[in-house]
């Protein structure tokens, strides 16, 4: 068992392109549900949105980059509002239920076979990450960040990926300490009392709703590029669930909770895995087969998540004194 | 000063009632009436010294004011075949403390609920102002000045108390989204916030209370600091849902010279209570509901001892005090003369016997004593 080698996947997974996509993700989620209290359960939705709006206007319609990151941005917001519209009136639990339909609504319609010409069906889209590539300001050539070489494809997308991350925090942390933030904040804890102020609840769940949709969008994009693929499978269900664990994870109504969140939930994917297939292959486990540890692995997440909600139920980052009432 | 006001008409006051609140919402639009009034100190005076009459003509269900603030017609809401608000003709009278009464269920709350928008009716207009307010949202009810406090205290609790006070407070540009990345456009405007919520929580005891979260505070205080923050939105209209129900004593006190204070700085008070001590003490004006309508409203005094009232609500013996013993003896006694009551016959069960029994062992235990003390 290489324990240097582990180490350096692990390190790897810590700053990986997939790994910033989750923590934009997750930080939409903590606007959506940490600050706001909307109960989001489609997050893979936007996602998707954001990944084959940028997709389909790249190859269908021969976009260049930023149209087609205007685009998945634009595609998300219209997702937000046709998603807001009926709900925000309602109570949280009716978004969520319709978030999670709308999510998969999504996921079914990229995978029809009539609009194969379009999303690709199942197999999905390819080959539309060109043209950012093209903008990578760095020469072939092998980039090293810390133990970790690689080429600079992969130095780019992860420069540009944490930029991204990076602006994002800051907006939500300038939103959130702003009055704004105020409003946003008192609707989570009740909105009829911030309706009695004279605040336009609506307005302000709708547009958080928006705002935590556009991260998740952006989210899509960055997990994408790096494949250089968008497949519909990648958008299920359980990538909301993951997104969430990582909220948890970190602290639901902090802004760098969900980053520090998905960055643990990769290095503890990544470590497992190292150790559980170092075990099998020095021959201390005999009882698993290689397969079997990779889902062993989500096993031990939701272990240590259920840890983690037991000892520190406000996540690593949040707020103890906040849960003190919940 | 004195003389301004010595010297106006009705005509004058009431032009001159229109929305200077003191330190209030000067930003309130014209409200159809022609003239202002400019004398803004001697407003406060005014206002608890005023003693021209609350009535046009007499004084009844549905009577019209000299000068209503809000102005309710043919308001009617139905729960499922109940008529749970049915309220023909409401006025509520300007910069007096009017006191909301009735039995439970008598629809207080809805009737609340319908005039900030909460709810919507059936059927029924009615007036805030002289601007219509029917299918007027409820944020923008508050904003014209007409705020309410809920009957089950609802505070922030995951916020400071600091920041349920600022949540109150209107024209914080920081409010919009496209302004809020940039502190130097709310900054300002946020320090004049933190200095009004500063004097509002020290005039509520609450000022030590500031950066404590509001969940922490007890059920009193709570309903405190749901008090202040609605003042936070500077309102002409004060509407309170039961601010006295499970408040200390101690607190009931300075809570009544809150609401007082509302009235001397130009503000209009409605408020629902069960406690009639507190009606009877602040109440200017007191309207009685039962089963969703208007049954009776005149000044406390008159209003309590009207017989519809004592049937519906109040109940034959409400003055007198059961918590003390010789009030029990006082209310037996009435009971004893009282034809309809079992007192004195022989159904009387324990009515009778336990107020004596106890009577008598306090009397035991006081003789005891007495011996001790001779010997």
């Amino acid at each position: 068992m290489d324990f240097g080698n582990i180490l350096v996947n692990a390190f790897g997974e810590l700053i990986s392109p997939t790994t910033a996509a989750y923590a934009l993700a997750a930080l939409g989620l903590a606007v959506h549900f940490g600050y706001s209290g909307l109960l989001n359960f489609g997050q893979a939705g936007f996602m998707a949105v954001g990944a084959y709006g940028y997709a389909i206007s790249t190859l269908s319609f021969n976009a260049p980059l930023p149209v087609a990151v205007l685009v998945a941005l634009l595609a998300s917001v219209v997702f937000a509002i046709v998603l807001g519209i009926p709900t925000l009136r309602l109570r949280a639990d009716y978004l969520a239920i319709v978030t999670i339909a709308a999510a998969e609504i999504i996921r079914y319609i990229v995978t029809t076979n009539g609009l194969t010409d379009i999303t690709g069906s199942a197999n999905g889209l390819a080959a539309f990450e060109g043209g950012f590539f093209d903008l990578n300001p760095f020469p072939p050539g092998t980039y090293n960040i810390g133990p970790l070489g690689m080429n600079e494809r992969d130095f780019w997308i992860r420069i540009v990926g944490w930029t991204v991350v990076v602006l994002a925090c800051l907006v939500v942390w300038l939103l959130m300490r702003s009055p704004w933030g105020r409003v946003l904040k008192g609707i989570r804890e009740d909105e009829n009392a911030v309706r009695s102020l004279g605040k336009n609840v609506y307005a302000y769940k709708m547009q958080a709703l928006v705002i935590g949709g556009v991260l998740g969008s952006l989210a899509g994009i960055i997990f994408t590029l790096p494949r250089g693929a968008v497949q519909p499978a990648n958008y299920a269900t359980e990538l909301t669930f993951f997104l969430y664990t990582c909220l948890l994870l970190g602290g639901m109504a902090t802004v760098l909770g969900p980053v520090i969140g998905a960055m643990i939930f990769w290095v503890v994917l990544s470590l497992t895995q190292g150790l559980l297939y170092g075990a099998i292959e020095v021959g201390a486990i005999t009882f698993l087969s290689n397969s079997q540890a990779g889902q062993l692995r989500y096993i031990l997440v939701g272990v240590a998540l259920m840890l983690l909600m037991v000892f520190r139920p406000q996540g690593v980052l949040g707020n103890k004194k906040e849960l003190a009432f919940a | 000063m004195t003389g301004s006001h010595s010297n106006s008409s009705p005509d004058d006051a009431q032009a001159g009632t229109g929305s200077h609140a003191v330190g209030g919402a000067v930003t309130g639009p014209a409200d159809g009436s022609t003239v202002r009034g400019s004398a803004v100190p001697t407003a406060e005076h005014d206002h608890m010294t005023d003693s021209q009459p609350i009535t046009t003509g007499g004084t009844g269900p549905g009577c019209s004011k000299r000068d209503p603030i809000v102005i309710a017609k043919n308001v009617t809401r139905s729960f499922g075949g109940i008529n749970a608000v049915d309220v023909e003709h409401l006025e509520i009278p300007r910069h007096k403390i009017t006191a909301l009464i009735g039995p439970n269920g008598a629809g207080k709350t809805t009737l609340f609920n319908l005039l900030t928008g909460f709810d919507t009716p059936n059927s029924g207009d009615w007036e805030f102002d002289g601007k219509p307010l029917a299918k007027v949202a409820s944020h923008k009810v508050a904003r014209m000045g007409m705020v309410r406090t809920f009957q089950l205290t609802k505070v922030m609790g995951k916020l400071t108390v600091m920041e349920n006070m600022r949540l109150g407070a209107t024209d914080q540009p920081g409010e919009s989204l496209a302004r809020a990345l940039f502190k130097g456009i709310w900054g300002g405007r946020e320090r004049e916030i933190t200095e009004q919520a500063e004097v509002l929580l020290a005039k509520f005891k609450l000022d030590a209370k500031r950066d404590d979260y509001a969940a922490s505070l007890s059920g009193g205080q709570r309903k405190l600091l749901e008090m202040a923050r609605a003042l936070m939105v500077r309102p002409r209209l004060v509407m309170l849902d039961e601010p006295m129900a499970g408040v200390n004593p101690a607190l009931t006190q300075s809570l009544l010279d809150h609401i007082k204070n509302l009235k001397a700085e130009g503000m209009t008070v409605l408020f629902v209570e069960h406690d009639m001590h507190m009606v009877r003490h602040i109440a200017d004006w007191v309207v009685v509901m039962a089963e969703g309508k208007v049954v009776a409203e005149g000044p406390p005094d008159i209003v309590m001892k009207d017989q519809a009232v004592i049937d519906a609500y109040l109940g034959a013996h409400h003055d007198v005090d059961l918590g003390d013993s010789t009030g029990i003896e006082r209310l037996e006694e009435e009971l004893a003369h009282d034809e309809e009551s079992v007192v004195g016959t022989e159904n009387e069960g324990i009515l009778g016997h336990g107020v004596t029994e106890v009577g008598g062992g306090a009397y035991a235990a006081g003789s005891a004593h007495k011996d001790e003390e001779t010997k």
